[in-house]
């Protein structure tokens, strides 16, 4: 019998030094939320000296998204480090404003200018 | 395309996470027909997003074997702004509407975001018990740019 296909939203890892640079692809929701959490938990266990988030290539989140971000946001401030947030499109970004949680993740218009803080 | 006012269309599916993105491309491909605007679009996709979310982890606590009832319908009527009904149909536990509520927005914590989410993109919601079991959730959007004129 087949598999259930399981996305990944999550398509790379790449490093600059210390920075973590986590590249997610497609939309965020309940079907893969849950691998987006696990995925973003395992970058963090590899000790980086901050992860940024490039989530320039989601045009959907959903609050299970969002969760899953939050889970990270907290783990991460436990181990000191930062968490950026990049390149969110529209819909992403409108999501966040509304939620208020523009006010708590650190935004960046793209990675270089996250890399750059 | 020409979407006929007051006509509806059903869909189906089982509360499994996997029909979610099925189901939310389906209405977003309805309203781009309808000619609705992206922010709109984009809020309501969400707004179903929430919804199903909802029902599939309070109404049938996770099950995957319930099925989810969806109507999308554009009202159209003289004197009214065009608007967007989505209707969704479950038949798992009623969970009373006076305890779906959000967290504190200042609370931040995953988790309790969906319903708060909803009423902010959506114009209108209701709840209510659906004979047979179940609840019945509408949501009414009003919407902006050509969205129904079609």
């Amino acid at each position: 019998m087949k598999k259930d296909v399981q996305k990944r939203p999550i398509a790379a890892v790449r490093w600059e030094g210390q920075a973590a640079v986590v590249s997610v692809t497609g939309e965020i929701d309940l079907s893969c939320s849950g691998e987006f959490q696990d995925e973003l938990l395992d970058v963090l266990d590899d000790k980086p000296g901050s992860i940024t988030v490039d989530l320039s290539n989601v045009p959907h989140m959903d609050s299970s998204g969002i969760a899953s971000l939050i889970k990270l946001l907290g783990r991460s401030r436990k181990a000191s480090v930062p968490v950026r947030l990049a390149g969110l499109q529209k819909r992403v970004q409108s999501l966040f404003e509304i939620t208020r949680l523009d006010k708590v993740f650190e935004i960046y218009p793209d990675v270089t200018e996250a890399l750059a803080k | 395309m020409k979407i006929p006012p007051n006509k509806p269309i059903h869909l189906t599916i089982l509360s499994v996470p996997a029909h979610v993105p099925v189901a939310r491309a389906a209405v977003e491909r309805f309203c781009r027909a309808m000619q609705v605007d992206e922010q709109t679009t984009g809020q309501i996709a969400l707004s179903l997003d929430e919804a199903l979310a909802n029902i599939i982890k309070h109404a049938y606590g996770g099950r995957p074997d319930g099925l989810i009832e969806i109507e999308v319908m554009p009202l159209l009527s003289d004197g009214l702004p065009p608007t967007l009904q989505l209707r969704l149909r479950d038949r798992g536990r009623h969970v009373d509407p006076a305890r779906i509520r959000s967290r504190d927005l200042d609370d931040v914590r995953p988790g309790g975001l969906g319903v708060h989410i909803i009423h902010q993109y959506m114009d209108r919601i209701e709840y209510r018990k659906a004979e047979g079991g179940g609840t019945v959730l509408t949501m009414l959007k009003r919407l902006g740019g050509s969205g129904g004129r079609s």
